[in-house]
């Protein structure tokens, strides 16, 4: 099912915290909210759940207007931080919970549909891997996999939209990634559209088809996780979605020159003139002083993150950059070198 | 509507005082007496209530933190004399000390009688306290000790003041304990006015002066609260290590807690049962004995669901909607403990005469005063259990089809009904032990096991007293065990 989001305002009395947003999410499609803390996407997940009501703007599921709709009424799934699961009830009835209908109604419902309640719930525990743990109560789980009850739950009523807010924060990093993989790759089995909000931007590039970022309650950019790092529209975009070093630049037609010298441009709608170039670790190469290419500097410090040598390094005449360095090399702050770019260089305007 | 019906009494309260002429209401109200009242209850409340916070603190600390033998036998003792009723204790000092009076020996019934109510929330808070702020000082160079009363106490703090505000609100509006202990509070002089005269306007002063001394408590507590953070929301609760205290600390925590578990529930039946043995022994009206027990169950018993399903509405609604409004609601329906069940019952006579005359004494009039009068602990132990609920599972819910009816019935109420239960345990123990409302609100011809025993001592037949006087303690020991037992298995659980 699609999800379309039109001009969404919403806030808590005061200024609004979202001004105006405009996502579409297309059938099967993972997109991921990226944004930090206050930036307003939990109000946006809040707002396609039903759960606040905007201030002015619509949502449409399946093509459908359901701004106006109550929650219980607009299949959404929601799978929360730490996965909210109702701490009264087995993992199965957890996951089953979607599919009873509510009080006296479910005396009268017919004798099929019980049996296929069952039969889902079987599946959405085979989807997660929880088989073995269908009699459990939540608080004898682990947090990973709190989280896939949390998804089996979210999906067993066939929702037209998933929405993930940030569950894997509370985790662990080594488990994180882990808990990610399998939740993405069920996410994935069940081929359902969903939204996944996140501050964390390895996640979002990992995971999601696109990324929306969104910040100070406006969406800076929606674009693939590889244009996105590549192409940045705004310098703040090129800030957040990886480490970046802005240098100013001057930029005309194919070519762009920043201190590091000359260097080929990628296309981009940029104008010509005076920009910033959005140069990553990895764009960057680092010589010896003596070496014939590039502008002469000087080793700030040194990082060693195990596959690489992280190093930051003054350009004479301009602000710092980081390198990224083979991890044998032997670089030491106070060190002379030489700096230059390989590659197209992207630019963005000057904010 | 839970709050007009809590604020009936204040209510009549202001209409008899608006009734009576100006210079009258003036003349009553600046009086020295009045002055001299004031400042009795307020160096009473403030005794009792410095007393209960630190006997509590220190009791809640033995239990949540120190390695005891028989860590659940303390625990339960530790909340009994919730159902000792205080004027039992104060017998039990007359009994012992026939010329005891005055503000000391009050101050100490009323402590050893209240002090549960600090005792259990704040040993609670400390089971699930965050620790990690304590390990943090000891690191930066705080001593055991040190740490714990610096960061750890203050995190039960909110729990305890609560507590307290329970213990000074009790102390405001208890009757039988300073009434035989001949100390002149403010509730005992209301009573003083009622009876000894057809003025009813003094006593109605009297009251309402009372009612703005109990606001003024609620207002205060509020404040203590909010200068302090409250209870942080993270799911993970680790389990605290007892401290062991080694032989001769434990020696002394336990010797305490058993002085302070003997004076309190051994005192009164030991001081009873010298009394029958000094009268020789006496004769049991069996008959009366049972069917008086069985109507404080009843009436108890109905009082509680009466209060809980009161409380629920507005339990709910300070947990989840924080506001002006459900804050006031809220404090009003604090008011009815604040106000002496003289004036409750009193007011509720009037109200039944002039409202619904078919109601006038009958059961349904005193369960309702019982349900005012007790109400804040129902919504205190529904709002805390709601508020553990977590918002995000109840939206959940919403999302997988509930409506937000629906989803209280199948989530929040499931998950908080110990705690609501709790209350309503609460008010059941607290039910039974109330003496004026219920001898002025009982059906003709129906006896509480309380007002058998204060037709006998009114007549100073202290020994004829002493077979209601047990029974009232036996079957007043039943909720409160299953109260203990339901916050320790809780707790257990979590």
């Amino acid at each position: 099912m699609t999800l379309e989001i039109n001009g969404i305002v919403a806030g808590y009395g005061g200024e609004p915290v979202l001004h105006g947003i405009d996502l579409a999410v297309g059938v099967g499609e993972l997109v991921a909210v990226l944004g930090a803390s206050g930036s307003g996407k939990t109000t946006l997940l809040r707002v396609v759940a039903g759960l606040h009501r905007p201030d002015a703007g619509t949502v449409h599921l399946g093509g459908d207007d359901v701004t106006g709709l109550a929650p219980e009424r607009r299949r959404v799934g929601l799978v929360p931080q730490e996965g909210a699961l109702f701490a009264h009830l087995t993992v199965a009835r957890n996951i089953g919970f979607g599919l009873v209908p509510p009080g006296l109604a479910r005396l009268r419902r017919p004798a099929g549909a019980r049996a296929s309640a069952r039969a889902r719930v079987e599946e959405m525990l085979e989807l997660v891997g929880l088989t073995d743990k269908a009699d459990r109560m939540p608080h004898q789980l682990s947090g990973g996999e709190r989280r896939r009850v949390a998804l089996a739950r979210a999906l067993a009523p066939r929702p037209q939209v998933v929405l993930l807010d940030e569950p894997f924060s509370a985790l662990d990093s080594g488990l994180r990634e882990q808990v990610r993989g399998e939740v993405v790759e069920a996410l994935r089995a069940a081929g359902g559209t969903a939204v996944l909000i996140t501050h964390d931007r390895r996640e979002a590039l990992s995971v999601s088809d696109r990324v929306a970022v969104l910040h100070a309650g406006r969406l800076e950019q929606t674009a693939e996780p590889r244009e996105l790092y590549a192409g940045p529209a705004t310098a703040r975009v090129a800030g957040f979605v990886g480490d970046a070093a802005l240098l100013p630049a001057t930029a005309a037609g194919d070519r762009v020159r920043t201190v590091l010298g000359p260097a080929l441009r990628r296309p981009g709608v940029t104008p010509d003139g005076s920009v910033l170039a959005v140069l990553r670790p990895e764009q960057l190469r680092i010589t010896d002083a003596d070496g014939p290419e590039g502008r002469p500097g000087t080793v700030e410090r040194v990082e060693f993150v195990g596959d690489a040598l992280l190093v930051t390094a003054q350009p004479d005449g301009g602000p710092a950059v980081r390198v990224r360095a083979e991890p044998g090399a032997g670089w030491r702050a106070g060190d002379r070198c030489r700096l230059y770019t390989d590659g197209p260089v992207h630019v963005v305007p000057v904010p | 509507m839970v709050a007009a019906l809590a604020s009936i009494p204040l209510v009549w309260l202001f209409v008899r005082v608006g009734g009576a002429s100006t210079d009258r209401v003036a003349e009553l109200l600046v009086r020295e007496r009045t002055v001299t009242l004031a400042v009795n209850s307020a160096v009473l409340v403030a005794c009792v209530s410095a007393g209960c916070l630190v006997l509590g603190l220190v009791t809640a600390t033995l239990l949540a933190r120190v390695r005891l033998p028989r860590p659940g036998l303390w625990w339960v003792l530790a909340a009994l004399p919730l159902a000792v009723p205080s004027y039992l204790l104060s017998f039990a000092v007359l009994a012992i000390s026939p010329t005891a009076q005055g503000l000391g020996p009050l101050v100490l019934v009323l402590v050893l009688a209240c002090t549960p109510y600090v005792t259990l929330p704040a040993a609670a808070a400390l089971r699930t306290a965050d620790t990690g702020p304590e390990d943090a000082a000891r690191t930066l160079g705080r001593g055991a000790l040190a740490a714990y009363c610096r960061v750890t106490l203050p995190q039960a703090l909110p729990a305890a003041l609560a507590g307290t505000l329970l213990a000074a609100l009790y102390t405001l509006s208890d009757f039988g304990a300073p009434a035989m202990l001949r100390y002149e509070s403010f509730t005992w002089a209301v009573r003083a006015a009622y009876e000894g005269s057809i003025d009813r306007t003094a006593a109605a002063v009297t009251a309402l002066v009372l009612a703005a001394l109990t606001l003024l408590l609620v207002v205060a507590e509020r404040v203590a609260r909010r200068r302090f953070t409250r209870a942080r929301a993270t799911t993970a609760v680790r389990r605290v290590p007892p401290v062991r205290l080694g032989r001769a600390g434990t020696a002394l925590a336990v010797g305490g807690l058993s002085v302070v578990a003997a004076v309190t529930l051994l005192g009164p039946p030991a001081a009873l049962i010298a009394r029958i043995v000094r009268a020789g022994g006496v004769d049991v009206d069996w008959a009366r004995l049972v069917s008086a027990a069985w109507s404080t169950l009843m009436l108890s018993g109905a009082a509680a669901l009466l209060a809980v399903a009161l409380a629920v509405p507005v339990g709910v609604l300070a947990a989840r909607y924080r506001g002006r409004t459900v804050s006031a609601v809220e404090s009003l329906s604090y008011l009815g403990q604040g106000l002496p069940g003289v004036v409750v019952g009193l007011s509720l006579v009037f109200f039944s005469l002039a409202v619904l005359p078919g109601l006038y004494q009958t059961a349904v009039v005193l369960v309702f005063a019982y349900a005012v009068l007790f109400l804040p602990k129902a919504i205190g132990a529904t709002r805390s259990a709601v508020e553990r609920v977590p918002p995000e599972v109840e939206e959940v819910s919403r999302t997988l089809g509930r409506s937000a009816r629906a989803t209280w019935w199948a989530v929040t109420a499931r998950q908080a009904w110990p705690g609501v239960a709790t209350g309503g345990l609460l008010v059941m123990v607290t039910a039974m032990k109330e003496l004026p409302a219920t001898l002025m609100l009982r059906p003709t011809g129906v006896d509480t096991l309380a007002t058998l025993l204060w037709g006998r001592t009114a007549v100073a037949s202290y020994g004829a007293a002493a077979p209601a006087a047990l029974a009232l303690l036996v079957v007043a020991c039943v909720p409160a065990a299953l109260l203990v037992r339901a916050g320790t298995s809780r707790e257990e659980r979590s």
